[in-house]
């Protein structure tokens, strides 16, 4: 249910064949470690991860839409996607225009939503709502539902590029939203939670929160993800714990 | 609404691991004598009662059985240190001891978390995150208003009463203590208080830490029994003032006692508290309201929010949630961490919510009610819900005490408040909306002493807590409380 995300100007070709390589074999010394969802780059880096991952598992996911901040026109926006799924993409990341979403123009947000699906094809979309630029839990609600309604695959709550990511509350609003989207239309729509969440305990909080409120059959990466890189190590760690009765050093893991 | 599209939810479950909070850190002695002049004495029959786990029936302790001499002797000992020294000692000396207890309470609120709930069978995530932390603001509250009784508003120098006998009941057995116990010492009363039967031993510890607390002896006497021993502490004429807390049919037959003589009494009774919930509320919060107004203490809150009025237009869509809401807490064993709901606290109350909900249904009630697996051991009832109740169902009307929630429905604000109002109860309800303004007009209408607005249950000591009409009067908590303990 991991993501492995990497995304930063200074990316390249060589550091995302590594984390793919991470994402295959997270312990290479215990082949018993599934491999992780999917691996999170800039579409530029799409064909270097397609070509790492293979006909693997693992799926390539690429930002897309002007990310982090969603600030172009909605030609460009498109045009990042088409690139990113002719590239090999299997998973479009989307900003909403977080603009025009707080200044009420709901309409040009979802008309953008149902657009950008299109020109996903038959990869999925992934709508980042960045929870923290939207403060308030009515917001995020409202948010979610338009993501939904306008064809998302996921709702995912932040870039990680902001100082708000991921908190335990955000995500029960967005997880009640995806309850009351499931009763009434009966489309599932995944949830993914992005930054912030480095430990196993932060973890398990979250996928209590999954059980207790949509149920257990959201527990797989098809409908739940966790964003976030720096958990994997964590969650490698506490399994060798479990084996070993000890804990091992840090650097003991790939930094990715 | 169906029932089967209802029980044929979607959700799915993921077990848990027990958490259970280790017993053994309650350390219980085997008996208990009855608290007397700072000392923990014999009872003069040398008659015991036990008290029970209600979770599993298993017997925590004895508890001396206190009759009319023991009660002329807490007495005694309540009117020598009245008359010798706490009525006089100053406001400061007094915040001390106060500020001790709540302190110690502090210090030790794990144990008295676990005792209350070995004792009670409420979940322990309450009593260690409500009960006891609760208990202790208490104290703090009113050791800041010991020094400060001149600026409470009754004029200068306000004088004590004199001894206070105080009989509490056994849904928040050391809460109801320390609501009792703290603003009657901060304004230079000495106390007599007597624990409910089937809760005793909560009290009993509070014993132990006001000896801790050198609280000198006779300032509080804590004498355990059933309700022949209430009665006596009701009927002795060294008691200046009574205060009650428990069932209307009680609390009346008190006043009744009280009536010839110079007593004072504050009395607080029964509910049939009404949430109310507008269609314009936010569902899922509002759900967590209802779900929190009703089960919480197993129900057993005097203020429950056991009607729900919900508007028409929603009327399904909250109901719908609400039983599904239900289906996922988790009943049983009360030291698990995870536990939302415990034990009910006795076979007689048992016997009572069964009755009462047996009626439910035969009066026409749709019944909900949790498919959760109960324990074989102890008193239990499983979360219920009733919809389609009418106004004339004794469901609706009468206080059940227990994890049973009525609901009802209504079309205008008008009828919201006839409804809620159309009770012989006026303790709590609560209003649930987006729209400020409705809720002020809702609010201003109701009679109850207490209206909660978005949210249930909020307990807090400088905000005063009481009924009207069979729910009682006088006022406990905040500068209101300190008013029942002064002769003003």
């Amino acid at each position: 249910m991991v993501d492995l995300t990497t995304l930063e100007g200074a990316d390249t070709p060589g550091r995302v064949r590594s984390l793919c390589a991470k994402a295959l074999r997270p312990d290479p010394r215990d082949l018993t470690v599934p491999p992780v969802a999917a691996v999170c780059v800039y579409p530029d880096l799409v064909s270097e991860a397609r070509s790492a991952l293979g006909n693997s598992t693992v799926a390539v996911a690429s930002v897309a839409t002007a990310f982090p901040s969603g600030r172009a026109s909605l030609k460009v926006k498109l045009l990042d996607v088409a690139d990113a799924v002719e590239a090999g993409a299997d998973e479009i990341d989307m900003v909403i225009d977080r603009g025009a979403f707080l200044s009420g123009r709901l309409g040009d947000v979802f008309e953008e939503i149902v657009a950008v699906k299109q020109a996903c094809r038959d990869a999925h979309l992934k709508v980042i709502l960045e929870t923290g630029e939207l403060v308030t839990y009515d917001n995020v609600r409202r948010a979610s539902w338009l993501a939904m309604l306008g064809g998302a695959d996921f709702i995912k709550t932040s870039t990680g590029k902001v100082s708000v990511n991921a908190t335990p509350p955000v995500a029960l609003v967005m997880l009640e939203a995806v309850r009351d989207f499931a009763e009434s239309t009966g489309r599932l729509v995944g949830v993914k939670v992005a930054g912030g969440i480095r430990t196993t305990k932060d973890a398990m909080r979250y996928l209590v929160l999954v059980n207790e409120t949509v149920g257990s059959s959201w527990l797989s990466p098809g409908l739940f993800r966790f964003g976030a890189s720096s958990l994997l190590n964590d969650l490698l760690m506490q399994r060798l714990k479990q084996h070993r009765g000890a804990y091992v050093r840090p650097d003991e893991f790939s930094g990715d | 609404m169906g029932g089967e599209e209802l029980s044929n939810s979607r959700l799915g479950s993921l077990s848990y691991d027990p958490a259970p909070e280790s017993s053994a850190i309650a350390r219980l002695r085997p008996s208990y004598g009855l608290f007397i002049d700072g000392q923990f004495t014999d009872p003069s029959s040398h008659d015991q009662f036990v008290s029970l786990n209600p979770a599993n029936e298993e017997v925590l302790a004895t508890v001396a059985q206190s009759n009319r001499e023991d009660v002329d002797r807490a007495v005694a000992s309540a009117r020598r240190a009245y008359e010798t020294g706490w009525s006089r000692t100053s406001g400061a000396e007094r915040s001390k001891y106060l500020f001790r207890i709540a302190r110690l309470i502090q210090e030790r609120s794990r144990e008295l978390a676990v005792v209350e709930t070995l004792d009670n069978g409420k979940p322990i995530r309450e009593s260690r995150d409500v009960d006891v932390p609760l208990s202790a603001a208490h104290f703090f509250y009113y050791a800041g208003w010991a020094d400060k009784l001149d600026y409470a508003g009754f004029g200068p120098d306000p004088r004590p009463i004199g001894v206070a006998g105080q009989i509490i009941p056994w849904n928040f057995p050391l809460l109801m203590a320390a609501w009792k116990l703290a603003p009657a010492l901060a304004a230079g009363n000495t106390c007599v208080l007597k624990p409910a039967e089937t809760t005793s031993l909560s009290a009993l510890l509070l014993a132990e830490i006001l000896q801790q607390a050198e609280l000198p002896p006779g300032v509080v006497n804590i004498i355990t029994g059933d309700g022949s021993s209430g009665a006596a502490l009701v009927d002795h004429p060294g008691v200046d003032k009574i205060a009650f807390t428990g069932s209307t049919e009680v609390g009346r037959l008190i006043q009744q006692r009280v009536a010839p003589s110079q007593k004072r009494l504050t009395l607080e009774l029964g509910g049939k508290g009404a949430n109310i919930v507008f269609e314009d509320a936010p569902l899922d919060e509002m759900v967590e309201g209802i779900i929190d107004g009703i089960f919480f203490n197993q129900g057993h809150v005097c203020c429950a929010g056991s009607r729900l009025l919900v508007q028409e237009s929603v009327a399904d869509e909250v109901l719908r949630r609400v039983v599904r809401r239900m289906e996922q807490l988790r009943v049983g064993d009360p030291m698990d961490k995870n536990t939302d709901v415990g034990a009910i606290n006795s076979s007689a109350q048992l016997a009572r919510i069964q009755e009462l909900s047996a009626f439910g249904e035969s009066e026409g009630a749709t019944r909900y009610t949790s498919n959760c697996a109960l324990p074989d051991k102890g008193y239990w009832f499983a979360p219920t819900v009733f919809a389609n109740v009418s106004q004339s169902h004794r469901i609706a009307r009468e206080e059940i005490f227990g994890p049973v929630l009525s609901v009802l429905t209504f079309r205008t604000p008008e009828e919201a408040v006839v409804k809620a109002n159309n009770s012989n109860y006026g303790l709590a309800c609560g209003v649930w909306s987006e729209k400020g303004s409705r809720t002020l007009w809702v609010a201003e209408r109701l009679r109850a002493g207490v209206i909660w607005a978005n949210t249930y249950n909020k307990f807090d000591p400088t905000s005063p807590f009481g009924g009207v009409r069979e729910s009682g009067f006088g006022r406990e908590g905040g500068r209101h409380g300190l008013e029942a303990y002064l002769d003003v």
